[in-house]
């Protein structure tokens, strides 16, 4: 019997679908055949301590395996239903999936050319238009009181803390529909943290989110299901509740979760 | 764009082994002719009289001009290589802040006077010099070429030795240091020792710099054939040879390609002598 | 214990006596150039004027200035960057943005080795063999320029390359992240960050280019010609080659003459080759990140 649950899921196509992915550098395996669905308009969190392939699993999903000497990605991955390989054109995939990695990177020219860096790559040229995304961006990355008079101040000098944040603010002024954090918030100060995991919460109604963090409790604030990775393999992934409160089956998880190891 | 782009560096690129074989091409164009023709291995590496421009039995033996390269090149290295390396270990591995900034920057500057200068320096402040100080007839000779070219070449074998010395991360020294090292005994057990590859490939690149330098050595040589003795005698050089000769030959004559023809000879050996450099070079970074 | 110490003041001792020896050393090798200019700035010094530097050589080139001299070393150095100059920001762009890491890249690197190694005067008898002959341009401004456009091209390509490595990988993975092509990456991120490093290799490549003489002797710049050049079919004059025939080659010259020829070149060099350096040490202390 097919519920109307069922019909529903299988309509909505996942954002994303990984199957049988496996990562290497070289001869190292980073992430060994991982299957996965990432559901459209959720945050899905990755857990998992260093070198368990949480960020290896990011850099294959934006292609950056074309730029990384080494990496060989085998396996499939679909976003919006189409093999991110056969993406003829690799920046208009790149242009939907903003990204954030654990080192801050401001590029070396003004606060708002960091932002406005996107748009005008997509060729918007309206100083109104371009106004407003970076005062948008600013505003949802928690930066824009700390930096509104002072957009014309090189983005590099910026603390890490802020660097981090307007890292997260260019990513959102690609306006993506799938947005990958790696560990975010390692250079950030808690309250930012918390004022940014605010605006998360209000993002998903729009976009997909990927939160990949080693702040197990993060996890559990913020995404609708966790996938934990324990050295380049999935263990397990569950509804997040779930995974906290011990209906999960595999010990490794409840022994990370509780922070008895990791 | 982004693919008129890719294409045009790439040409950019490539445009580098274009030319080497260009070079390679052309002289070898212009020299073959007396290559296959009138040219005699024996006479070539064996006989010291290199007459051209007889005009009933001209001879090409360049073993006088291979000489005179061998012999100026060989002082200039006895001069510069103690002393680049000297100066390498001291602006590597003992000067400080301002003091080795300001070295790098003189040795630097030494590297940028022009040869001609150079030669012009050998012409008229060493060769009245060298006359009075060895009371010799003439102060056009070994000495002077090869003192000159060597501070030609010691800048560059100073500044590829110390980017050697530099290369040897500082926790080799820390850890020497650390068993109780001295500086000096950490330079001369550890340091040279790791570095080895880089100066060697140092000294290659400065003695290709002596070997092929022209008008330095034309002028500082006394530019007159011979087998040297000592190093108050003058020489000729290959490179000279053609700089003095080729503006008096005609177009094709046999003269004008025995000049090609040395000039595929200093192209042949100059690329032996980098191609080992970088294959030393890589050596290190293959370690 | 006290032998210990004694040990160490021994060691001290030592220590400061080798670091002594590797001044010495030093300092001999830079000694001998800071005696030759002063030479030069005392013998030439007097004979330098307004006057030596804007009239032309006379009497055989016996008196008189270096004005054509001067004018033909500025032709040469111009049509040489103008060639060299894309040609060799191209080739760095290449090595540095696009080369996989495959043997055809190190072919190149080697070829940019060794045309830095060829002697010079081996890229002057290619300037004669391709450049007056083969196209045909006769000895000229052009055929000796494209020589050496040729031979400097490595210090273009090295220059460049080197500052345009020193702009951080981050930058650019974290632009070609958000969807941007290689070259607008190179457009929006790495030039603008190091076109100041380009320009000091441009520098230095004017003074290295300034001083050669073996690869424009037969090329196209002349002995002597009472004119400017027209263009850049004609031939000219040159600093370096006009140092050259005046002291080996014409006799009469007073001594002054040629010393005084040598310390404008030498300056000419020298000034540039401060400034690129100058240059590179206000980049330093102005980093952007």
């Amino acid at each position: 019997m097919v519920t109307a649950a069922d019909r529903a899921t299988s309509v909505a196509r996942p954002k994303v679908e990984v199957r049988d992915l496996t990562i290497r550098y070289g001869q190292k395996i980073a992430l060994h055949n991982v299957t996965l669905d990432i559901r459209e308009n959720e945050i899905f969190g990755i857990i998992g301590p260093a070198n368990s392939g949480k960020t290896s699993f990011v850099r294959a999903l934006n292609r950056m395996d074309l730029f990384t000497p080494g990496m060989r990605v085998d396996g499939t991955i679909r976003f919006d239903g189409r093999e991110i390989d056969k993406w003829r054109n690799v920046y208009a995939l790149r242009k939907r999936i903003g990204v954030v990695f654990p080192l801050p990177v401001g590029l070396p020219m003004t606060i708002y050319d960091n932002v406005a860096l996107a748009p005008r790559l997509s060729g918007v040229k309206k100083r109104a238009v371009l106004d407003e995304i970076v005062e948008r961006c600013l505003q949802r990355a928690a930066l824009w009181d700390e930096v509104k008079d002072r957009l014309d101040s090189l983005g590099s000098l910026l603390s890490g803390g802020q660097q981090q944040r307007l890292t997260i603010a260019r990513a959102l002024s690609q306006d993506p529909d799938l947005l990958l954090l790696d560990e975010f918030s390692i250079a950030v100060d808690p309250v930012t943290t918390m004022r940014i995991e605010d605006v998360l919460k209000v993002l998903k109604e729009e976009i997909t989110i990927v939160l990949v963090t080693n702040l197990v409790q993060q996890a559990r604030r913020l995404a609708d299901r966790t996938a934990f990775f324990l050295m380049g393999e999935m263990v397990e992934i569950a509804d997040t509740e779930d995974l906290f409160t011990r209906k999960t089956e595999d010990e490794r998880t409840q022994a990370y979760v509780e922070g008895r190891f990791g | 764009m982004d693919k008129a782009v890719q294409v045009l560096v790439f040409v950019g690129g490539v445009s580098a082994i274009v030319f080497i074989i260009g070079i390679f091409v052309f002289i070898t164009k212009e020299g073959l002719p007396f290559l296959l023709g009138r040219f005699d291995v024996a006479e070539f590496f064996t006989s010291p009289r290199w007459r051209p421009t007889s005009e009933h039995n001209p001879t090409y033996g360049a073993l006088a001009l291979i000489a005179g390269t061998a012999s100026v090149t060989g002082l200039a290295m006895l001069v510069a290589v103690p002393f680049s390396l000297g100066a390498a270990i001291y602006i590597g591995e003992f000067a400080t802040g301002k003091t080795r900034e300001a070295l790098k920057v003189l040795v630097e500057l030494l590297a940028a006077i022009p040869s001609v200068v150079w030669g012009f320096i050998g012409l008229s402040i060493m060769n009245p010099l060298i006359i009075k100080t060895f009371n010799v007839p003439v102060g056009l000779n070994v000495l002077n070429a090869g003192f000159i070219l060597g501070l030609m070449a010691a800048p560059i074998m100073t500044t590829i030795a110390e980017d050697a010395l530099k290369a040897v991360p500082d926790t080799y020294r820390e850890a020497a240091e650390a068993m109780g090292a001295t500086r000096w005994q950490v330079i001369f057990r550890v340091v040279i020792p790791a570095a080895k590859n880089g100066l060697v490939a140092a000294v290659l690149l400065g003695v290709g710099r002596g070997f092929g330098e022209t008008m330095a050595v034309l002028m500082a040589s006394g530019h007159s054939i011979n087998l040297p003795t000592s190093i108050f005698d003058s020489v000729r050089a290959l490179t000279a040879t053609i700089a003095a000769e080729l503006g008096e030959t005609a177009v094709g004559s046999d003269h004008y390609r025995a000049l090609f023809t040395l000039g595929i000879f200093l192209f042949l050996i100059t690329f032996i002598i980098n191609l080992t450099a970088d294959l030393v070079v890589r050596g290190i970074r293959k370690k | 214990m006290f032998e210990a110490s004694q040990l160490n003041i021994r060691n001290r001792k030592v220590e400061r006596l080798w670091g002594l020896l590797f001044l010495v050393m030093t300092i001999l090798l830079i000694l001998p150039v800071l005696v030759i200019l002063g030479v030069l700035i005392y013998k030439g010094g007097p004979i330098l004027s307004i006057d030596f530097l804007f009239t032309e050589p006379k009497d055989g080139m016996t008196a008189g200035g270096i004005f054509p001299a001067l004018v033909g070393t500025v032709w040469l150095v111009a049509v040489a960057l103008l060639a060299s100059v894309p040609v060799g920001v191209a080739a760095a762009l290449y090595l540095s943005e696009y080369a996989p890491d495959n043997w055809l890249t190190r072919v190149i690197n080697l070829a940019i080795i060794n045309l830095a190694g060829v002697p010079s005067i081996v890229h002057a008898l290619f300037g004669v063999g391709a450049f007056v002959l083969f196209f045909r341009f006769g000895t000229s401004i052009l055929a000796a320029s494209l020589t050496l456009a040729i031979m400097t091209l490595p210090v273009v390509i090295v220059a460049t390359r080197e500052s345009l490595q020193a702009v951080p990988q981050a930058f650019r993975e974290a632009c070609w992240n958000m969807g941007a092509s290689r070259w607008q990456t190179i457009r929006h991120v790495v030039l603008p960050n190091s076109i100041s490093g380009i320009l000091t290799g441009v520098i230095l490549e004017v003074s290295r280019t300034a001083g050669e003489t073996a690869p424009i002797m037969f090329t196209g710049a002349a002995f002597f010609l009472p004119f400017l050049p027209q263009s850049v079919y004609d031939q000219t004059m040159a600093m370096s080659l006009h140092l050259f025939v005046i002291s080996t080659q014409v006799p009469g010259v007073p001594e002054a003459m040629p010393f005084g020829v040598a310390l404008v070149l030498i300056s000419m060099v020298l000034v540039m080759n401060a400034v690129s350096i100058a240059f590179r040490m206000y980049l330093r202390g102005k980093k952007k990140w």
